[in-house]
């Protein structure tokens, strides 16, 4: 028993620890940090409270709000409306509080959320089951990769190139360890689609799956049912989808996806710096003892009431451990309750609205564009709410003067792909008014 | 005759055939059978291997193969049926036919007796 049981470690048994590990200092466990983050951030020891938050504000202020500029840039991330009532509702002790739902009879009201997120997320997607979310867009998208090697073992997965890059980076780190190839599939140049001679091309008996996005990086959409028709029936068609645009597009169920993914922060979530926000993850029922997660069930207690429970917990770690079916068993509850709480508040009708509100002040800015000498669209493809538009001089020393205007400008395509330079990726939703569009156009056509 | 293992599966040959599934001790510690990954037919497996999951209300479980083979038959009515594990383990609930690459496996395996006691001593 040590001296002072409710410490941590004392420093001679950090001594031990260190000595059984062979390592000399603490700050030898951390020598894989590159130098250049190693920098002194003088932080004083102490201070008081007063002087916390003031500094604390000064340095927030430093960084540009979101909401007081106009917003043009999506990219994975996107700024919708989100009505007040969701962040009061949230901030409720009772959601608050509960962290995992272990113990169900003291857990009803998280596990009745949980719940009918998943049949809100089954009923977009257009998919039988659908898990209590994933960490990211990004991360379920790689789950996707890894459950349909668990399904079919084939080990080979097919990602097109027009999916988001960040997202094509993380299934490639999560398929290293698991011995899965990834390879990549071109777009067609012309309408920024999946080109499907290429992706024919690449089939191979060993394919497990193809992952395309709906919209894709490019906010162009995928003609899932094409794709569906050009691979081979064992072959799974994953889908990384936008969920505001699921309002308003056809489900990736009804056109023969798999499994279908997705960044869940458009529904409800603010985008913060880029996070965070949650994964949203919908398969067959066929494949749930297979799907990544946890699951919350509808059941009925010894009385005959209605209750919930997780189930199928026997594929997770905590029973399974190393054998468990993926490396999550937990999931993004508190931003999942901020997306239910915003998806009963604006109801089907209402996300259909904010969708179609999105894709036409979108197509209305494409249109502008269209007659503009500087700037030009440059996928023919449908899209939902983004496009992308090639600037005749440099984009980003054009998104510094916007900034100027308070207005974030088009993402730059440029730092994610060689032959993109001066490819902005425009984003526009129902939370951009009028008159800024206007006065956005009125930039694009003054460009020199 | 039946044979069994430590890890509680049950394999009796007929021929070259061996059938495998796992023992009525086994399932009485499992609980209720709610599902079985069952293998495919036509794999090949080493003696260790594991078989299949079985997935009941307490644990998801492995089932390693007794024997080494080709997995020739499985019972598909376990996919189904899985409680039929819980009801005749050692007859209806069999989960596959495995054709033999050695004889000589079996010699290693307990038969009732040997197992009986090996359950006493696992407690």
């Amino acid at each position: 028993m040590p001296e002072f049981p409710y410490l941590p470690q004392t420093e001679v048994e950090i001594e031990e620890m260190l000595r059984a590990i062979g390592v000399k200092s603490i700050a030898e466990l951390f020598t894989d940090i590159p130098e250049k983050f190693d920098v002194d951030l003088s932080i004083p020891a102490s201070a008081d409270e007063f002087t916390v938050l003031r500094d604390l504000k000064e340095l927030s202020q430093r960084n540009s709000n979101l909401n007081d500029l106009s917003v043009f840039r999506g990219g994975g991330i996107y700024k919708h409306f989100i009505p007040s009532a969701v962040q009061r509702i949230a901030g409720r002790g009772e959601f608050l509080t509960a962290y995992t739902p272990y113990q169900a009879e003291i857990s009803q009201g998280t596990l009745q959320m949980l719940f009918e997120y998943q049949t809100m997320i089954s009923e977009l997607t257009g998919m039988e089951v659908s898990n209590s979310s994933m960490y990211d867009g990004a991360s379920a998208c790689a789950e996707a990769a890894l459950m349909s090697v668990r399904i079919n073992g084939k080990a080979k997965i097919l990602i097109s190139k027009a999916v988001h890059p960040e997202y094509i980076e993380t299934v490639k780190t999560y398929c290293f360890g698991g011995n899965v190839h990834v390879d990549e599939v071109n777009f067609d140049r012309k309408s920024g689609q999946i080109d499907l001679s290429d992706l024919k091309s690449k089939l191979s008996d060993d394919v497990s799956a193809v992952i395309v996005g709906y919209p894709n990086f490019f906010g162009v959409i995928e003609d899932l049912r094409e794709v569906r028709k050009a691979i081979p029936e064992n072959v799974m068609m994953i889908v990384s989808a936008n969920p505001t645009a699921l309002a308003i597009l056809r489900a990736p169920g009804k056109l023969g996806a798999d499994i279908v993914v997705g960044e869940g922060q458009p529904l409800g979530n603010p985008p913060y710096l880029g996070g965070p926000g949650f994964g949203f993850f919908a398969s067959k029922e066929a494949y749930i003892r297979k799907m990544p997660g946890r699951i919350i069930g509808e059941t009925k207690d010894g009385e005959g009431r209605t209750g919930y429970v997780m189930v199928l917990q026997t594929r997770e770690q905590h029973i399974r451990r190393n054998k468990a079916t993926s490396n999550i068993c937990s999931n993004q509850a508190f931003n999942v309750l901020l997306a239910s709480i915003y998806m009963s508040l604006v109801g089907p009708k209402g996300l259909q609205e904010i969708a179609r509100r999105s894709y036409d002040k979108a197509h209305y800015l494409a249109k502008r564009i269209e007659k503009m000498d500087k700037v030009r669209p440059v996928f023919t493809g449908p899209f939902f709410s983004e496009f992308v538009v090639e600037f005749k001089k440099d984009l980003s020393s054009f998104n510094k003067k916007l900034l100027k205007d308070k207005i974030l400008g088009p993402l730059d395509l440029g730092e994610f792909r060689d032959d993109m330079k001066n490819h902005g990726l425009i984003c526009l939703t129902e939370a951009n008014r009028n008159e800024e569009i206007e006065f956005f156009a009125g930039r694009l056509e003054e460009l020199e | 005759m039946k044979k069994y293992t430590k890890t509680h599966e049950w394999v009796s040959v007929e021929g070259d055939i061996a059938t495998v599934g796992i023992s009525d001790h086994a399932q009485d510690h499992l609980g209720d059978v709610v599902y079985i990954d069952l293998p495919e037919a036509g794999k090949s497996l080493k003696k260790g291997d594991v078989l299949c999951t079985i997935e009941s209300v307490k644990a998801a479980s492995d089932v390693y193969a007794p024997v080494s083979g080709n997995i020739v038959e499985v019972n598909a009515g376990l996919d189904s049926s899985p409680e039929t594990i819980n009801s005749d383990a050692e007859g209806a609930g069999w989960i596959a036919k495995i054709k033999l690459s050695s004889i000589a496996e079996l010699d290693s395996l307990m038969d009732l007796e040997a197992y009986k006691k090996h359950c006493e001593e696992e407690g």
